[in-house]
């Protein structure tokens, strides 16, 4: 892969977390319980820390820096899946339902990464899957709970079932497949066969999220913190 | 929900001491959330996470017949040296190298 190439991918897997971090933390202060409240928010930080460390070395590639790429780009200009553009607070049953799907997918895209000959990439993708390991022990102990109690789990596959075609969207050939198998395997109930919602489109939710995002940085353009 | 307690180990070879109580639904939750509470600043060498009806509270203590010398509050060393003093007709000096005890003029046990 050429520097530019693997700028290009490490966009797209920044951008997921960067934009799930910052919807994860929109619980921050309302979430179920406050035990749940400072698990869910930390997660939310450690997503937005591994965004960072990946622009960070997109940057280097491009010769920018990692607030640029986070920051000055248009909404239609990030390589996010729109799974993680879409807004849920309040509902906590779609938030658990993306919250397990997105670790999953994740998981099959950073073991991937940790075998990659890029040794940058794969050393960065071993750290990352460090804190991934303990995001995975959330979702999973979560989907069980929801899976537990009659009105949870209706309301979970509900949401699996809606969200399913966006999961999809987060991972490509044999990816999605293996993707597609572990969740089928886990999961007590079918899901439909479904077209992906794919990459390069964007969820209408999104342009809210960018202003908000992006709001702080453009008051005083080109400024340093 | 359950109220697991939850001890702390700052470092290696230190004992384990209570640092909070948390509330989970069962033993997995209650060790993620214990993990983000005292564990994730790396304040924590290791942490036990216990629930809180495995504790075993005890609050009664007999001392019927005030044997206050059982007590790490119940016996003034001071006091005992004074009188000890007295009898021998042997005033305290005020800048004492040769007895520390002297020196700490403090209660101990």
């Amino acid at each position: 892969m050429n520097s530019q190439g693997r700028a290009e991918f490490l966009l797209a897997l920044a951008d997921d977390e960067l934009l799930l971090g910052w919807r994860d933390s929109e619980w921050t202060g309302i979430a179920p319980d406050l035990e749940e409240d400072v698990a869910f928010s930390s997660i939310a930080q450690n997503e937005i820390g591994h965004a960072r460390a990946l622009y960070e070395l997109a940057a280097r590639d491009l010769g920018t820096t990692a607030d640029e790429l986070a920051f000055d780009r248009a909404p239609e200009e990030y390589r996010s899946a729109p799974l993680v553009e879409l807004r849920f607070v309040p509902d906590w049953g779609r938030t658990i339902a993306r919250h397990y799907l997105y670790e999953t997918a994740d998981a099959v895209r950073i073991e991937a990464l940790t075998a990659a000959a890029d040794e940058e990439v794969a050393g960065l993708a071993a750290k990352i899957d460090r804190e991934e390991v303990y995001h995975r022990i959330h979702a999973e102990m979560w989907l069980d709970r929801l899976l537990a109690s009659e009105e949870a789990r209706v309301r979970l596959e509900t949401a699996v079932a809606e969200l399913w075609p966006y999961s999809l969207g987060i991972l490509a050939g044999s990816q999605r497949r293996e993707f597609s198998g572990r969740v089928r395997g886990r999961l007590p109930f079918d899901l439909a066969e479904a077209e992906a919602v794919e990459r390069g489109g964007h969820a209408e939710a999104l342009e809210s999220l960018w202003e908000e995002m992006t709001e702080v940085r453009r008051s005083v353009p080109g400024a340093t913190w | 929900m359950t109220i697991f307690e939850v001890f702390r180990q700052e470092r290696k070879g230190q004992p384990y001491q209570h640092a909070g109580s948390l509330a989970a639904p069962d033993e997995r939750f209650a060790e993620e959330y214990a993990r983000e509470f005292y564990g994730r600043r790396g304040e924590s060498e290791a942490v036990w996470v216990v629930p809180r009806s495995a504790v075993h509270e005890i609050d009664d203590f007999a001392d019927e017949l005030e044997r206050n010398y059982h007590r790490v509050d119940g016996y003034s060393l001071k006091e005992k040296l004074k009188e000890a003093r007295l009898a021998a007709g042997n005033a305290p000096r005020r800048q004492g190298g040769a007895d520390p005890s002297l020196r700490s003029g403090g209660d101990e046990p």
